[in-house]
């Protein structure tokens, strides 16, 4: 063992750690594999299903209370169906044309807003950080922003765009893209000090410093954001499908006002789940991607 | 500068490798100024092994920051010849996106290391800090004193140039084991001395342990708190290789503690 080696080390004086020492070798070989002696690791199946099974479980929670509902009585039927009359229609609607064609209208304004928002929340987010004047003058602005309601924000985008694709986009990139330069900004303003030091030893400057060292460093602040940015637009959107209804397009907001209109409540509840998988879904994304930079980056003890 | 200049400067007859001439560093201004070194006086020789040593509050990482250029001093001159220098500090301060061997790799390109070298230098530089093997690891798949193994890598890619065998490169070192566990500092004293004596490295140390200074240091140099200065300088003529829990590393070590504690007693009055 490293330690009994070490006590026949030769007397001071005798030759001892000289280039390429074989015993200091072999010690510190000997102690870098005592350190890192890992923990096994479960297989892929295994975390599948102990993420899947409270979820699963949470879902079937969900439906008992809905169905418990139903039973006491409290609405008619035809105004509250249960679950056992709603999710064949939501078969039958998953399985349709139409429905398809709606939703790939409503994801296609998604990411195209989302992805402006992007544009701009990244512009924004590099300008106000670099800047302390623009700083003073926009960040709380910014952060302002984000708190205020997206629907507040519909009669204006209707005056100035009419019932139209630029009203919605509007509103979503205004939803979305102040959680995304604050996420930038905070990432920014929480490079950790002492990578900033070892970054001037090595002698990042100006850009350099930027493209090396302050730019990776901001990556899981803003994933963050983007994540959070996501649920702004998302909703920002289905606020903006439900009010600003755009001639004979079918998106999920119009399937839904429309199934309203019709009474048709078990439709209504079938887009309703739909409009809440497509979040969960996408947010999920975002969680794989912010979990898989911390364990790559060691940011997570676990 | 270009290297040949480099080399230049570093061959004609000057006889330190880095001198300090009436240091002072004030931070604030007015009377809340604070002192927090007062005309510091030091020559280190190229080749030398100096360690510096003092209680909290001497200005040792202050004095380390002055001579790797990362802040200027109040008063007096620094003058390190135009040798490269290198600061590690006690936390390895490695980039956790990348991968240790491009940690490396970036110091090189940060250096001036073409693209088609750097590669094979970065394995180099491992191999010579023992971590050969390592290269595609992220530093927090590492233990703590593997990292500050690639941190001395990454130092030595700084300063090194294989053309001139080490000569003219300065590498400072604040506290850089004292993060470190007992048994792990101990074989990270063996490798730091080794790599010291094969590169012809100038090393100026930091330090709160007396016994690591007297292990390590040709000289062991002592300073007062609040303003650090330096109160005294102890020559270790003590043949390499050292242990540290030989006894005449004990004994100078003793001697300097006292000294030490004489200075810290000041401070109670």
């Amino acid at each position: 063992m490293a330690l009994e080696t070490r006590t026949n080390a030769p007397d001071p004086g005798a030759g001892g750690a000289a280039a390429g020492d074989p015993a200091l070798e072999r010690q510190i070989a000997g102690l870098d594999a005592l350190e890192l002696a890992a923990g096994a690791r479960r297989g892929p199946l295994a975390r599948l299903w102990s993420a899947l099974w409270p979820m699963l479980t949470a879902v079937a929670i969900a439906l008992a209370f809905w169905q418990a509902v139903v039973w006491s009585g409290w609405k008619d039927p035809w105004v509250l169906p249960g679950p056992a009359d709603t999710l064949p229609i939501f078969w039958d609607q998953v399985t349709s044309g139409r429905f398809w064609e709606a939703v790939a209208l409503t994801m296609r304004r998604a990411l195209v807003g989302f992805s402006v928002a992007i544009v701009i929340g990244v512009l924004v987010g590099a300008l106000v950080s670099r800047f302390l004047v623009l700083r003073r003058a926009f960040g709380s602005l910014i952060t302002g922003l984000q708190t205020m309601p997206s629907i507040a924000w519909f009669p204006l985008a209707i005056l100035l765009f009419q019932l139209s694709e630029s009203a919605i986009l509007f509103v979503v990139v205004l939803g979305a893209s102040p959680s995304i330069a604050n996420g930038l900004i905070a990432g920014v303003d929480y490079t950790p000090p002492i990578l900033l030091r070892a970054g001037k030893v090595l002698g990042l400057r100006g850009l350099l410093l930027y493209r090396h060292l302050i730019l990776p460093a901001s990556l899981p602040s803003f994933v963050a954001g983007l994540k959070q940015g996501w649920a702004f637009a998302w909703r920002s959107l289905m606020a903006g499908e439900l009010l600003v209804i755009i001639g004979d397009t079918t998106s999920l907001g119009v399937l839904l006002s429309q199934a309203r209109e019709l009474n048709n409540t078990a439709d209504m509840i079938s887009y309703m789940i739909v409009i809440l998988i497509i979040g969960v879904v996408i947010d999920q994304l975002f969680g794989v991607a912010d979990r898989a930079l911390r364990t790559r980056w060691g940011m997570d003890v676990d | 500068m270009t290297q040949a200049a480099t080399a230049a400067l570093s061959r004609t007859p000057a006889p330190a490798a880095v001198r300090l001439s009436g240091v002072s560093k004030a931070f604030g201004s007015g009377d809340a100024a604070l002192l927090a070194l007062d005309d510091v006086s030091l020559e280190v020789a190229p080749g030398e092994f100096v360690c510096l040593l003092g209680a909290s509050g001497c200005g040792k990482s202050t004095l380390l920051n002055l001579i790797a250029d990362l802040d200027t001093p109040t008063a007096g001159t620094i003058d390190t010849g135009g040798a490269r220098v290198a600061l590690m500090f006690q936390e390895p301060a490695l980039f956790p996106w990348l991968t240790v061997t491009a940690n490396i790799e970036l110091a090189l390109k940060m250096r001036g290391v073409p693209r088609s070298e750097r590669r094979e230098r970065a394995s180099a530089l491992l191999a010579s800090v023992h971590l050969s093997g390592f290269e595609k690891k992220r530093p927090h798949q590492l233990s703590g004193g593997m990292r500050q193994r690639v941190a001395l890598a990454r130092a030595l890619a700084l300063t090194v140039d294989e053309t001139d065998g080490g000569q003219g490169t300065l590498l400072l070192m604040d506290e850089p084991f004292g993060a470190l566990d007992a048994m792990t500092r101990d074989l990270l004293h063996d490798e730091i001395e080794r790599i010291w004596r094969e590169r012809g490295l100038t090393v100026l140390f930091v330090t709160h342990n007396v016994r690591e200074a007297v292990r390590l240091g040709d000289r062991v140099v002592l300073l007062s708190s609040r303003p650090g200065t330096v109160v005294e300088q102890f020559p270790v003529d003590i043949a390499r290789p050292r242990r540290i829990d030989a006894a005449p590393v004990a004994a100078l070590a003793g001697e300097i503690t006292d000294r030490l504690r004489e200075e810290v007693g000041r401070h109670g009055a």
